[in-house]
């Protein structure tokens, strides 16, 4: 185990994350807050500390493996939000640590759950902060530090796997730091484009920013207490797209930019999940539309909260806690099956989904033909044995961590639905779940915030970076 | 640049390591899933799994954004097609790697020209030629000629009882003057660009420029001189094997092949028939004493095992051979055969990546002062370049002592016309000059590099 190299990439991280910091302490000084200290002493506490861990850990050699990639990645996400939830804490604005640090980690891995009652007594640096969190881990930190900073590695694709979701990371072009570059770039475009268009809708600076980075990480921090339901219908029409856009593998993007768009409107994930998401509004627009009544809102709160669950950011435009059982349990189901590979959503993922249901239509045909041959094909390409593996494989952990947390989580007294949906949101990074625990989770215990924010950080990485790194076996594997 | 390398196997992945260094967008292709993911983890390039010779695969790898597209699998025929494809979809400049000797000693004109190939490659012709040097100045560790062939680098290895051990630079000017330059020394692993107080020690390995006369007379001086290999015993009937052969026959020397293989000890019998072909096990220190290795110039380990041929270098170093060479493809074990005594070890794929990095960097600057011959000098830590003087070098007609060089460089040597220059402080670069430029740690692809 290369552990200076391991630290010293997590000093970087930190660093970087300090210098992010400015950001919302330029807003704090906009508005004249005071909480702009509590951001600045934060982040020159973070500096320092990064610096003085790179220093200490100056690489002798820059070899990395597997395991090293999944070491910086934990570790990074770890500390990274040990660190920004500093802010709240100083500034006085969350006084307990635990609620601030499942805050932060809300923010970070783009869950969007809260555990504020009231989130207009937050100051506006703050706000800005928790939003821009969402924005920094939609994309992700290291993956930004490769896009800006010297190469970390020849090896780098272990840190670009360890970080971003999906069953096969594979890069756009043959450069890690380009790949992260285009990626940035087209992120970045994205969110100035919702930004002005949510302008336009008459939507003042500071909400169509801060909607726009928590639409963009697909996180789903609020503002106002009201939510997404206080503006206009306009804007919920772009919020709405704009989150379907984030549900997409950005590869298509990049695919578009240089012009092989045949491709991607051959794509089976983005088709499918265009199909999902249709499927869904529809059977929520028949079923919610006696209580309604009007057509055109009924089928934009449908689309909209499905679109929401699905791409796990987890804004609201009704209050779908009311809605008849039948809708519920849909979008329950979606907050399971997420986004699609490669985008800056959360959930299992449409490709896993499509793979286990080919996976699922095999094994019918080869219990009807016993000795035939099958070979699953995905995106107009054979997958190997290896992937498939993987593949369900990831699906029964994850299956299993679920029921971990839902049975952490039955000590508090919130009843089954409650529970189960938080366990669910929180692994998911969606944020709202059902129940009592529809707008806020703040009502739960300090230990079972710990466990949720652990919970949202093992959805973020896909499990087996946490995992692996906190593993007793790890360390005894030099 | 963008290059794709088709065949990930040895030779492919010593050139997606090196050109990836290099910071070209390296995209590799291969068949083989393992493979690829193998690649992905291990050096900054992108991978396509497929067929070099299928055109989706090819499109997949954006042939057409191309500049360079260098097919080196196994197969001579798979990589003559794919490169045809390439260059047919859009690539500009193809690579081909050819070895097999029926396309290469007569039809390899023709098939260059009706494929409309940019270079065919053949590693084994490379590597007999590199050996062919060798054996033609057994004092040296291995011997690099530039464009010209009147300019030439030596290694030389400093023994223990060497006269130079312990001698300032400018002493050994002093003591054995004449027109050379000691222009790199290599100390534990390292490259040091040395000045005239630099002291010398045994165990380096020293890199002087100067004209091949001048070589010849400056290590008659020192004792490093031995007498050119007049016999040579060859292990393993390898293609590198038949390109050798055939390089030392025609200048006189005696070879003797061992081969274990009777079909192939017939082909070369029949292909060379001024060699002795000895069919049978070259492992045997019986057959090898029979077939008189106590009595060669020359041994050279061809076979197609890195290990075996390690061994069998250290029987014959045993027998006192005075010139073992080794071919070792592996880096890792070319390492360990050096800490076990072989000095003189060559590996066809450093020489491959060697020939077709100098190729990339001459395409990437054909505007300005290109690459004109490119060679990975003491184990790969420095290199020896020799620059065109192109129209735009801004530090032309400017004497050298006022020019202010980038640490770690070197100007070795000025070609004008006929002539060769080690340079002075009161020389000048010229347009139309070849410079031959030593750099340590350092990547040039332009002369103006030098300057800092």
């Amino acid at each position: 185990m290369n552990y200076k190299m391991v630290f010293g990439t997590v000093g970087r991280v930190l660093a970087v994350e300090s210098v992010l910091m400015l950001l919302p302490a330029i807003v704090s000084l906009l508005y004249n807050e005071s909480a702009i200290w509590a951001i600045l002493v934060t982040a020159g506490v973070t500096f320092l500390f990064g610096a003085l861990l790179s220093m200490l850990c100056r690489k002798s050699s820059s070899v990395i493996y597997a395991k090293e990639g999944f070491a910086i990645v934990a570790l990074s996400w770890i500390l990274m939000s040990v660190f920004g939830a500093l802010p709240f804490v100083l500034s006085g604005e969350i006084p307990n640590y635990i609620d601030a640090y499942f805050e932060i980690v809300s923010g970070f891995t783009t869950t969007g759950a809260t555990i504020l009652r009231d989130v207009e007594i937050i100051s506006k640096g703050l706000l800005f902060w928790r939003s821009f969190s969402h924005w920094i881990g939609g994309m992700g930190v290291l993956v930004f530090i490769m896009a800006i900073m010297p190469k970390i590695s020849d090896r780098s694709m272990h840190i670009l796997r360890a970080e971003m979701p999906g069953h096969s990371v594979g890069k756009l072009v043959p450069k890690a730091k380009s790949t992260a570059r285009i990626l940035y770039l087209i992120y970045i475009v994205m969110t100035i484009v919702q930004m002005i268009l949510l302008l336009c809708g008459g939507m003042s600076l500071f909400d169509s920013t801060v909607i726009s980075l928590g639409t963009a990480g697909t996180g789903g921090f609020t503002v106002t207490n009201a939510g997404i339901g206080g503006y206009s219908a306009y804007c919920q029409w772009i919020i709405l797209v704009f989150m379907f856009l984030y549900g997409i593998n950005f590869n298509l993007y990049y695919m578009l930019l240089i012009k092989k768009a045949k491709s991607v409107f051959k794509s089976e994930e983005l088709w499918s999940y265009v199909g999902i998401l249709s499927v869904s509004t529809v059977i929520i627009t028949i079923n919610t539309l006696s209580s309604t009544g009007v057509l055109s809102d009924t089928v934009r709160h449908s689309a909209f909260q499905s679109v929401a669950f699905m791409t796990t950011t987890g804004f609201s435009t009704a209050n779908f806690n009311d809605w008849p059982s039948l809708s519920k349990a849909l979008l329950l189901i979606l907050m399971f099956l997420g986004g699609c590979g490669g985008s800056t959503a959360g959930g299992l993922k449409i490709s896993r989904f499509v793979l286990m249901c080919k996976l699922i239509s095999r094994e019918f045909r080869k219990m009807l033909h016993p000795t035939s041959v099958h070979t699953v094909r995905f995106e107009g390409k054979q997958v190997d044995e290896k992937t498939l593996s993987s593949v369900t494989t990831y699906f029964a952990l994850y299956m299993l961590c679920i029921f971990v947390v839902f049975i952490a989580l039955s000590f508090e007294p919130f009843g089954l639905e409650t529970n189960f949906s938080v366990a669910v949101s929180s692994f998911n990074n969606i944020g709202p779940g059902f129940g009592s625990a529809a707008s806020h989770w703040g009502d739960y215990s300090a230990v079972s915030k710990l466990i949720l924010s652990f919970s949202m950080l093992l959805g973020r990485l896909e499990i087996f970076p946490l995992l692996i790194t906190l593993s007793p076996t790890f360390k005894y594997k030099k | 640049m963008n290059i794709i390398v088709i065949g990930c196997g040895k030779i492919g992945r010593c050139l997606i390591e090196s050109l990836a260094s290099e910071g070209h967008n390296v995209i590799a292709i291969d068949p083989n899933p393992t493979v690829i993911s193998e690649i992905t983890n291990l050096y900054d390039v992108m991978c396509v799994c497929g067929s070099g010779t299928d055109s989706d695969t090819l499109n997949e790898a954006n042939v057409e954004k191309a500049e360079l597209v260098i097919s080196v699998t196994g197969s001579d025929e798979f990589n003559m097609l794919a490169c045809f494809l390439a260059k047919r979809m859009g690539a500009k400049n193809t690579v081909a790697r050819i070895r097999n000797p029926e396309y290469n000693d007569n039809s390899l004109g023709f098939l260059k020209y009706h494929l409309d190939l940019s270079v065919p490659i053949n590693p084994e012709k490379l590597a007999a030629r590199e050996l062919f040097n060798v054996l033609k100045f057994p004092g040296a560790l291995n011997i690099e000629t530039f464009s010209t062939r009147n300019f030439e680098m030596v290694e030389l290895k400093l023994k223990s009882d060497s006269a130079l051990d312990g001698m300032k630079l400018i002493d050994v000017r002093k003591q054995y003057p004449g027109n050379y330059l000691v222009c790199a020394v290599g100390r534990d692993g390292e490259t040091i660009i040395p000045d005239g107080n630099f002291v010398l020690k045994s165990g380096d390995k020293i890199g002087i420029t100067a004209q091949p006369a001048e070589i010849t007379r400056l290590l008659k001086k020192l004792g490093h001189l031995k007498k050119q290999a007049r016999t040579v015993m060859i292990l393993g009937a390898s293609k590198t094997a038949y390109y050798l052969a055939k390089l030392l026959i025609s200048s006189g020397v005696s070879v003797k092949i061992i081969e274990l293989n009777e079909t192939r000890c017939k082909e070369f019998s029949n292909a060379l028939p001024e060699a002795v072909m000895i069919n049978g096990d070259g492992t045997s220190q019986e057959l090898l004493l029979e077939e008189g290795i106590d009595k060669v110039d020359g041994f050279v380990a061809l076979t197609g095992m890195d290990e075996q041929n390690i061994l069998v270098s250290i029987v014959a170093s045993n027998h006192k051979v005075p010139k073992v060479i080794t071919k070792v493809n592996r880096t890792e074990l070319a390492q360990m055969a050096e800490k076990l005594g072989l000095d003189s070890i060559v590996s066809p794929k450093k020489t491959i990546s060697n020939v077709i990095c100098r190729y990339a960097r001459a395409l990437e600057n054909s505007m300005g002062s290109n690459v004109e011959t490119l060679y990975k000098i003491m184990d790969g830590s420095a290199e020896a370049l020799e620059f065109n003087v192109g129209q735009v070098f801004k530090a032309a007609d400017v004497q050298l002592k006022d020019i202010s060089l980038k640490q770690g460089v070197l100007i070795a040597g000025i070609i004008r016309g006929r002539k060769t220059i080690i340079p002075s402080g009161n020389d000048a670069i010229l347009q139309g000059d070849k410079v031959i430029v030593v750099a340590a740690g350092k990547k040039l692809s332009d002369l103006s590099d030098i300057i800092a």
